[in-house]
């Protein structure tokens, strides 16, 4: 019986500790609330730490005498956050920034509910009257990713820990993939989910399975530097920060970073709020209009390979690559992309193949 | 599959199975004084950061993993004294445990975020550890050595000690064991504060051994592994070493086998998860059958002890 109480009580407890607290601010009624929910905390120096980098920049420039944030943290994707939505909406927040994938069903859910209230769902694929789509192509930059990757190992055996496979991360791998086999048609892509965004133990655990098994440069699709800092550990060839910049954490293996700069589209979109021209949409922006960054290089890396990735960069930005122009082949060898094709916006999302030399 | 792969999984496995080792020793203590304390996670949480704060103001790894100990135990007898001296359901007061650790930790980690913890590297002289087969036997971390210390002690201590035999008499049936003249509330103290100081130390090993930074909710769940840990085990020492081992062996054997692809790939994520808790699920049920239905727990187990009631 005691054992039986207690399993349930394990469950409980797991449930009771991760419940998150909704902060309350204090009432004005003139200024325009606005809520971010987050999965994780804002000192990941990753994905949330860009989202609430970007908060910061888009309070500097609209001014905290128009607006004020509420920020809710470690929201797991579930029922739960359709509880803090609705919490958000009820304490007046006009617009709510939900900026995880696994939202997105009670984003919907509570946005139906609450007419008046705009809600932006960050990766989501579905817009409703008041709820809007952002995103960045981070593609983009796994591509100049790639290419540093592809020139820098010595393995031809590269490593790429993702959290789940959804369209955005599948698609993430092929970008890499393809990019480095552009440079090394030698390079093979060894793939790890670690079924979390944020689990840095089994990241490390990750890492350390693949660097065992011959990968020299990591890469990861998760939320913190953890993957890099056994990259710097083994002293293998190098890894690249996700989100932001973690170069602190690996001075010798941080090779650069794709930064996520979210600050631009949170001032327009607060901005049309405040205007009140907001309209459904959906906003996919990348290197060109700056929301995807590349970070510093680091000084190992030889000149030509810097020449490279910046040359991907810049023709990625002018519109004169695309990170999937055919031909492409899966991984079991099939065409997928004629030569001359590229898969669209569109078609992007319905991608569930890997390209080829992807083990996954 | 080589030699050049199996001696990296060893290695791998033995650091994802050391905190819950220790952690699950510490717990196995305190309930076999008849004390459930579900705050393990809280308890590991507050135990890493105190480690992350002290060896970056220090660079002591030792002075950091006693204060992380100490923290963990003073956090543990804040428990016993609700549940102990107030008699609190022990179940709500542990969850409370759990939720005020993660709150603390995050509170006071604030200052700590975002820089390198340096590892605690195996004591060994680097030569010893250069040949990869003596690197299974000198190539890990002082805690390693430790939690393999702490269960042969844990053992003589529950089974070839005086002390022992009144903390599990205290478990099994307190009201005897009050009855002869040993204070019940007394023991069940030390053994929560043991528990708290375990848990810390458990704690430690994720800056110190397995991710060297200091993150929020740097365990994401081990605690409550461990607590699975201790029923697996069924209060046993060396069962609780051979479970901790295996669920390490399960933990690590995923990623290696995802990152070998192929047809090691035949399992998918989600039960190599669930693997852990199935596995404590199927030895309860084999338990429970061996013994006519009833479990090896200590009789007392989350029961207050009111002894004038």
């Amino acid at each position: 019986m005691t054992v039986l109480n207690r399993r349930t009580l394990i469950k409980i407890g797991g449930a009771a500790a991760a419940l998150p607290l909704v902060g309350g601010r204090a009432f004005a009624q003139e200024k325009l609330k606005v809520g971010f929910v987050l999965i994780g905390t804002p000192d990941d120096n990753g994905w949330n730490f860009g989202h609430d980098t970007g908060r910061k920049y888009m309070l500097d420039q609209i001014g905290a005498d128009k607006v004020e944030t509420t920020v809710v943290t470690n929201v797991a994707e579930g029922p739960d956050s359709e509880r803090v939505f609705r919490e958000l909406a009820q304490q007046g927040h006009k617009l709510i920034y939900a900026t995880s994938f696994g939202y997105g069903d009670y984003v919907h859910k509570v946005a139906k509910q609450f007419p008046d209230v705009k809600f932006e769902w960050a990766t989501g694929n579905s817009t409703a009257p008041n709820v809007s789509l952002y995103n960045a192509k981070f593609h983009e930059g796994r591509a100049v990713l790639g290419t540093i990757a592809g020139m820098m190992t010595k393995t031809n055996t590269l490593a790429y820990i993702g959290s789940f496979p959804i369209p955005e991360v599948r698609m993430g791998i092929n970008a890499f993939a393809i990019a480095a086999r552009k440079v090394n048609p030698e390079v093979k892509v060894k793939v790890v989910y670690v079924d979390s965004w944020f689990d840095p133990a089994k990241e490390a655990d990750a890492a350390r399975a693949l660097i065992d098994q011959g990968v020299d440069v990591i890469t990861q699709h998760t939320d913190g530097p953890a993957a890099l800092q056994v990259a710097e550990e083994r002293g293998i060839v190098g890894g690249f920060g996700q989100g932001a910049d973690m170069s602190a954490f690996a001075p010798k293996a941080h090779l650069t970073a794709i930064i996520d700069n979210w600050g631009p589209h949170y001032v327009k979109s607060v901005q049309s709020v405040l205007d009140g021209t907001w309209v459904e949409g959906s906003v996919w922006d990348g290197i060109a209009s700056g929301e995807v960054e590349i970070g510093k290089y680091n000084e190992k890396i030889p000149a030509d390979v810097v020449a490279a990735a910046e040359k991907v960069k810049n023709d990625i930005a002018a519109g004169t690559l695309h990170p999937f122009a055919g031909p492409i082949k899966d991984n079991a060898g099939a065409e997928r992309v004629a030569a001359g094709d590229v898969i669209d916006d569109g078609e992007f999302w319905a991608v569930d193949w890997y390209a080829e030399g992807v083990e996954a | 599959m080589t030699l050049d792969l199996i001696i990296p999984i060893i290695i791998t496995l033995v650091g994802a199975s050391t905190p819950i080792l220790l952690a699950g020793l510490g717990e196995l203590v305190a309930e076999k004084s008849g004390v459930l304390n579900l705050g393990v996670e809280g308890m590991m949480l507050i135990g890493a950061v105190i480690t992350v704060a002290v060896v970056l103001l220090t660079g002591n790894h030792w002075l950091a993993i006693v204060c992380a100990a100490g923290a963990s135990a003073a956090a543990a007898l804040i428990f016993g004294f609700l549940t102990l001296s107030l008699s609190a359901n022990q179940v709500a007061t542990g969850l409370a445990l759990t939720i005020f650790g993660t709150g603390f930790s995050a509170l006071f980690g604030q200052p700590y975020t975002g820089k390198a913890v340096p590892l605690f590297r195996s004591p060994f002289p680097p030569e010893l550890a250069a040949d990869p087969v003596w690197r299974v036997v000198f190539g890990y971390s002082p805690l390693v050595y430790f939690s393999l210390i702490m269960v042969v002690a844990v053992w003589w201590f529950l089974q070839r000690t005086r002390a022992g035999l009144i903390l599990r008499a205290v478990g099994e049936n307190d009201l005897s064991a009050h009855s002869i003249g040993y204070s019940v509330i007394g023991v069940r103290y030390l053994a929560v504060a043991f528990g708290g100081a375990m848990a810390g130390i458990a704690g430690s090993c994720f800056p110190l051994i397995l991710t060297p930074q200091w993150v929020e909710r740097l365990t994401t769940g081990r605690g409550w592994i461990a607590l699975a840990l201790v029923v697996f085990a069924a209060w046993r020492p060396f069962r609780l070493l051979a479970g901790a081992y295996l669920f390490g062996l399960v933990m690590t054997l995923e990623v290696y086998a995802k990152a070998a692809g192929g047809g090691f790939r035949v399992l998918p994520s989600e039960l190599w998860a669930a693997l852990p808790y199935l596995a404590t699920i199927l030895v309860l049920v084999l338990i429970s059958m061996r013994r006519g239905g009833s479990s090896s727990a200590p009789a007392c187990l989350g029961k207050p002890f009111l002894p004038t009631g």
